[in-house]
């Protein structure tokens, strides 16, 4: 009895999350089933059956060149990420091993930076930009994509190298392990997951920053983001077109996505809920 | 023990994230404060100089602020309720038992790795789209006549996909913390004759206020700033209806070249976000002392 109530209940929790999951999924669904389509049935109404052409994907590639922007995404979602690693790991190392009264306020600091409307400075840093002659140039939207998420990157690492027991380090000590010794044989591999996880998220966080990759950009360094927006402009009906290269814009970061749903809970809450 | 020399390491691995953010923090905030108070034109130099607050005065008289005022507000407060409470029904119900419980979270959390662009093109052509969308194909289904979203409704439009956007994200960690919750507990409470709803009241949404607050500040800090979502599907008309503070600042800036109003209108975009950070910084500061 008590199994047929439970398995009924499972039946119904089933069916209904199911509902509601593909609804919510749906658009991202849609557009895949879209980019499949001619552009002539793209507009011929509801049709979840796609003829299966590739004609779109081709056209993408042959008129705009995606793949320009696609290299852009990741060399500067890569690279940004890199250099954010660079620059965050001493700091949270430090701020997690040898804490002092201070660390707490320089991580709330850090944090408040995050906070900073990226309008309010668009227009100094559009000057600084063109002034450096940094508009449209990979490095320098590298460097702004880092600053952005500096701040998260450190207080993801802070929150897992803070979890590393500090025992462990004094037995080393103990054992007379030099301080290179400690942090090439201890401290690295411990540290290692917690690394990785940080860089997946900030991977994808700097891959779908949508202010200044587009604002900083017009051709040479731009985008997915901007590549997508650029769609925006009615140019007459394009919908195959503009499916096939939204589904490629979002894939590799979806599936990456699916792998990090726990490491993104806790990076973007700051360590807050896990 | 902290000795001086780990001390003085511990200093020096710090500077480098500390003094970048330091420079990337004040100074392009401060050239905004300063090209507050200037008349600057980047097409006509001439008439370049200090003009006290008139920037302000005349950022504030502009009917477009109070627009954009409300619009950022009604954005924020719209997306605030649909995804926290549809973040818990939706939390609850995915924690249930049932079959393909994982693809369900892949499915459900997915729309929050969809860059903002590809969203809003998304939902403006294929869902939205008055004579191709799927709402228009469902609408003549039942016989109605189709809306024309971003005409009519345009920051109606606007909310259902920032939402979109970020009801997963909202679900996500309430269902983290969700099953952080003692099952215990809540056998306890059923086993104590607790109704669903009293359950509900008294014990999930207390374990879950941690989390809901959470996701109202950070999720307030986003919306705060709205942007690409506008730009792709109404570039904040007809009019002003859907002109939120940071689309309003980027038009003086970039499209007028009124470069000292946008720094006005900046100005006051940062006070705004100051009065939330405030909150969020205390919300996230007692978890440290955790």
């Amino acid at each position: 009895m008590a199994r047929a109530v439970t398995n009924r209940h499972k039946t119904i929790a089933t069916i209904a999350a199911w509902i509601v999951a593909l609804l919510i999924f749906f658009p991202i669904l849609y557009t895949i089933i879209t980019s499949f389509k001619s552009e002539q049935e793209a507009i011929q109404g509801f049709n979840l059956i796609p003829s299966g052409t590739f004609e779109s994907y081709s056209e993408v590639q042959a008129q705009s060149g995606y793949f320009k922007f696609f290299l852009n995404s990741v060399i500067l979602s890569v690279g940004s990420t890199i250099l954010a690693l660079l620059v965050a790991i001493p700091a949270a190392w430090s701020m997690a091993f040898s804490p002092t009264k201070r660390t707490k306020d320089i991580l709330m600091w850090m944090l408040s930076t995050k906070m900073m409307p990226a309008v309010a400075v668009l227009f100094p840093i559009y000057l600084i930009f063109r002034n450096l002659g940094l508009l449209d140039s990979r490095i320098g939207l590298m460097v702004m994509l880092m600053l952005i998420n500096l701040p998260i990157v450190v207080w993801m690492l802070y929150t897992y190298f803070r979890e590393i027991p500090g025992e462990i380090l004094e037995a080393a000590r103990m054992d007379g392990a030099s301080l290179w010794n400690e942090i090439v044989y201890v401290l690295t591999p411990m540290a290692v997951p917690g690394i990785a996880s940080t860089m997946l998220l900030n991977i994808i966080l700097a891959w779908n920053e949508a202010f200044w990759t587009i604002r900083l950009t017009t051709t040479d360094a731009a985008p997915l983001t901007a590549f997508i927006s650029s769609f925006s402009s009615p140019q007459g009906l394009f919908w195959a077109k503009l499916s096939a290269a939204s589904t490629l814009a979002i894939a590799p970061i979806l599936i990456m996505g699916w792998f990090s749903q726990k490491q993104l809970v806790r990076g973007l809450t700051f360590g807050a809920v896990k | 023990m902290a000795t001086q020399q780990t001390r003085s390491l511990a200093r020096f691995m710090m500077a480098p994230s500390v003094v970048l953010l330091l420079v990337w923090m004040v100074v392009p905030l401060a050239l905004t404060l300063w090209f507050s108070f200037q008349q600057y034109n980047p097409l006509n130099p001439i008439r370049d100089g200090f003009v006290g607050f008139s920037n302000y005065a005349l950022f504030y008289s502009n009917p477009a602020f109070l627009y954009s005022i409300l619009n950022t507000l009604t954005i924020v407060v719209s997306v605030l309720v649909i995804t926290v409470v549809g973040g818990i029904l939706l939390a609850m119900l995915i924690d249930q038992p049932m079959w393909g419980q994982g693809i369900v979270r892949i499915l459900v959390i997915s729309p929050f790795f969809v860059m903002p662009p590809v969203a809003a093109l998304v939902w403006k052509n294929m869902i939205m789209h008055p004579q191709y969308g799927v709402f228009a194909d469902i609408a003549r289904f039942f016989g109605l006549q189709p809306i024309d979203w971003f005409g009519q409704y345009p920051l109606t439009a606007i909310i259902i996909i920032v939402a979109w956007q970020w009801l997963p994200f909202a679900t996500l960690i309430l269902l983290t913390s969700l099953q952080s919750l003692d099952g215990e507990q809540k056998e306890a409470a059923e086993m104590d004759g607790a109704g669903f709803l009293s359950r509900f009241w008294y014990l999930t949404l207390p374990h879950m206020s941690r989390a809901i607050t959470v996701v109202i500040l950070i999720q307030t800090i986003f919306l705060l700033s709205v942007y690409a979502e506008i730009l792709v599907t109404t570039n904040g008309g007809p009019g002003y209806a859907s002109t939120n503070l940071p689309f309003l600042v980027y038009q003086k800036a970039l499209l007028e070249f009124k470069i000292g109003q946008a720094s006005a209108g900046g100005v006051i975009a940062v006070i705004l976000a100051n009065i939330v950070a405030f909150f969020a910084m205390r919300a996230v500061g007692k978890n440290l002392d955790k």
